[in-house]
This record gives C-alpha cells, structure tokens and sequence, in this order.
C-alpha cells in the first residue's frame, strides 16, 4: 500500500471541561476526565511530531481550552514548530490577561462561538449566566488585539428565528468570517435531537436570509454555511475523508480521525501517550479502515461522488442504520435515507422542548 | 468590479508559506487552507500590500510567455477568488 498523503490539521480537545452546559455540545456523552489529561509535556511532544508529519494547522478545541492554563504556553509552542494556531473557544475566559498571553505567543486566528443573538438566550441555551456578555467583551478584546475574528453561531429550532440578528451582531462585531452552523447530531446533540432539530419551514426561512446576507456582505464578511444533513440530498465530506485530512486528539490523548468516532464499536483508537503520530496516521487500523474507497459498499462503490463525498459521516451511519459500514443515510442513493426524514417528522411532532445539558459527571441517561 | 489599479494585501490572519513536508507553498487562513497552482503562487508571491494588479501583471508579462491581457484576466479571477473566500482585500487606491 502506498503512504498516504500528510494530514493537513491537528484537532488538539485539550480539555472537557466547560463553563458552559450546551445541550448540543459534539463531546462524546462519555468525557474525559480531568485527571487523565495529557500534561503540557505531552501536547509539546505531540505538536512538534505534528509538525514534522506535514500537519499545517492546529486548532485548540474543547470542552473549553481555555480551561487549561498551559494554553499559550502550548501556542507558544506550536507557532515556534511552525503551525497556524487557531482557538476555539466559547470565550468566558478571555480576560485581558489571557489575551495578552494568547498574542505573546503568536496566536493566528480565534474562532469565538455564540449561543444566541441576545442576552437571554444565549445565557440560557449556554446554561451560564453572564456569559453573552462575557462573549461580547471577548470580541472586543479579539479586534483590539487586531487578530482575525470568527464569529460561530450554532442555530437549532429554538434559536433560528433570531438568525438575522445573529448575523447583525457578527457585523457589528466586525468579524472577518461567520459560521452559521446547524447544529450536528452527534453526542449530546444526538441525544436532544428532537428539541433541536428545525422544521422545513424554518430551515427555508434561513437559507433565503444566508443567501441574502452573502450577496450583501461579499468580499467584507465571508459565511460559512451548511444545510442540516437531515434535509441534504447529499452526504457531507466527513472531516475531508476519514484518515484524509485530520487527527483528532482526545484531551486523554486517543487519537481519532474525527471528534465523535468514539461512539464507534469495535476500534482501538491508539493514544499518542504509546504510539508516534506517524504510525498512527499511516499504519493503525482506526485511522486506515475507511480510508479510500476500498471499504465502501454499494451504491458508494461504484458512484462518481465516491472521492467527493467519500460516503459521508460514518458515526452517523452508525447512529442512524446501527451499521457503521453502511451509506450515510444523509445521500439521497442510500437505502436508508428515508431515515432522514423520519426523524424530521419525529422532532416536529414534538412539544417538549426540555434539553438535557452537558455535564462533566453526570451520566446522560440519569 | 476589480480594476487593474487596486492594490491586493493578505488579510489578518493570512499567512503564505512554503511547506518543507510538501515541497509546495501554501495559503493558510482562519479555518481554511489552499494549495495554490504553480500560476496562483506565482501570483501570491507578488503581493505585497503596495504593489498594485497592473504592477503584478507586467511582472508577470516580463517572464512568461503570454499576451498581458490573457494574464490580466487571470491574475484579477484568482484574487477575486482568493478575496471572496475572505483571504485577501482588494482596496483601489484613493
């Protein structure tokens, strides 16, 4: 078998812990805990054999990196091996002092998220009070310190009509990007789907008011935008590709070639504690199994979009089918995409909108 | 619409490299990532912030074999391009 082409981006989940509670946050309802933390040794070992593989770019995730008190040091440190740094953060922790820290080191880019377009609701949907306010004051602080901003707002059934505002805010904020991003049905977000999912009608509503807003905001504000795979005919790319473009790292040190793969039965995902990157990213099984096309069944197989697509997001083939080797349901060719559409019709006949919220020690099924 | 006299400049966050792993140059950008062709890099290396469209293009003109006009049209389709995925700004001059 030949060797595959380098990744291009290092996913680095420094830690679970979060201030906020989203009840569609993507961490897997099994956390790590934070005693099984990789140190600030470990994450230095692992950026410079991240570099040295070819990886470009890292972008420090969560739960909430800031969470860690070895963050810039750990900027510091990849800017010196020569990676882009990006942060995705929520923000709440973005003191002046922070910042100053976050620029010392090199930071690239930060990517803030939002909860909501108001105080209210993103207090509630992020189940911190004060922390729209927080988020706001983090902005500021990004474009004072004349970095790039990102500004991400996750939408859902019980926050979509606001998506407008949201996008006014975005502006008003000065953000370079914005992402409206559906939420994704994986961990806790799976397990609230029928709370969160939108209807028809509401996912109409904002894609005409998307559409509207890149043609007003063409070459200032770039938006990143995606349907919902419930509602697409088309499967997404799933992290590029499985073992294509990515390696995601748990903050205990699993390495998994996308964030939610953890749900997956019947893998060992190698830890860089035991394991060079290198091998892992060439040689494990968790990271060669669906990579290519050599795995794929019908109608992937002999379809034309098979190196597009390359047969969609294998968690939700497992969440949906209960067959991880199956078409995402999400392809309108799949035999299982009537799926789809049935949970539509399952989220819209429901009325009570409760959400469970993320938490570090509670099981989901409490 | 472009004219020839605006000046291309990276955006914050926009850094142009060579990748030693690759043997390539690459575009790095908040969240995205490009890997020019051989033309499109040929391009990013002139720019500068202060060199205008029309400067890059008679760089351009003076060592490929091309008419200018043929090399105008690319050069303004790729830093269109590059500016409306929100890596580059294209001010004209005031």
């Amino acid at each position: 078998m030949t060797q595959p082409a380098p990744p291009m981006g290092l996913i680095a989940e420094l830690t679970h812990r979060c201030p906020l509670q989203c009840a569609y946050c993507s961490n897997p309802l099994q956390m790590d805990a934070p005693k099984t933390e990789l140190s600030t040794d470990d994450w230095r070992h692992v950026l410079d054999q991240a570099a040295a593989i070819g990886i470009l770019q890292v972008h420090f995730s969560g739960g909430e990196p800031m969470a860690r008190r070895d963050l810039p040091e750990l900027v510091a440190h990849a800017s010196r091996a020569g990676l882009y740094t990006n942060i995705i953060t929520s923000g709440v922790l973005l003191t002046d002092e922070a910042m100053a820290a976050l620029l010392a080191g090199g930071i690239d880019h930060i990517q803030l998220s939002f909860q909501d377009a108001t105080h209210d609701g993103g207090d509630r949907f992020g189940g911190y009070r004060g922390g729209h306010e927080k988020k706001l004051a983090a902005a500021r602080r990004i474009r004072e310190a004349g970095l790039p901003l990102t500004a991400n707002f996750v939408i859902h059934k019980q926050n979509i009509e606001r998506v407008e505002a949201m996008i006014a805010l975005g502006e008003t904020l000065e953000a370079e990007r914005m992402e409206i991003a559906h939420t994704q049905y994986y961990g806790w977000a799976l397990l609230n789907r029928n709370a969160l999912l939108p209807s028809r009608e509401q996912l109409d509503y904002v894609n005409a008011v998307v559409e509207a807003a890149r043609a007003r905001l063409k070459g200032r504000i770039a938006i990143d935008y995606v349907v919902p795979d419930y509602y697409a005919s088309r499967p997404k790319a799933c992290m590029g590709g499985w073992g294509n473009r990515f390696i995601n790292i748990s903050p205990s040190g699993k390495t998994l070639p996308c964030h939610a793969a953890e749900t997956l039965p019947g893998f060992t995902f190698p830890s860089v504690r035991e394991t060079s990157l290198r091998d892992i990213w060439q040689a494990s099984d968790a990271f060669t199994r669906f990579r290519g096309t050599d795995w794929m069944p019908e109608p992937c197989r002999a379809c034309d979009r098979r190196e597009i697509d390359w047969g969609g997001c294998r968690c939700q083939a497992l969440a949906m089918t209960g067959d991880v080797g199956r078409t995402d349901p999400a392809c309108h060719r799949a035999p299982d995409h009537d799926l789809m559409a049935q949970a539509v019709v399952e989220a819209d006949a429901e009325t009570v909108l409760d959400l469970v919220p993320r938490r570090l020690h509670q099981a989901a099924h409490d | 619409m472009t004219t020839e006299s605006a000046v291309p400049a990276f955006r914050r966050g926009a850094k142009f490299r060579f990748d030693a792993v690759r043997d390539a140059w690459v575009l790095l950008a908040p969240e995205k990532l490009f890997m020019p062709d051989e033309i499109a890099v040929e391009i990013l290396k002139l720019i500068d912030g202060t060199r205008s469209i029309d400067a890059i293009v008679d760089d351009l003109a003076a060592r490929f074999e091309a008419p200018r006009d043929m090399i105008a049209t690319d050069v303004v389709a790729a830093l269109e391009d590059l500016a409306t995925r929100g890596t580059l700004t294209l001010a004209e001059p005031s």
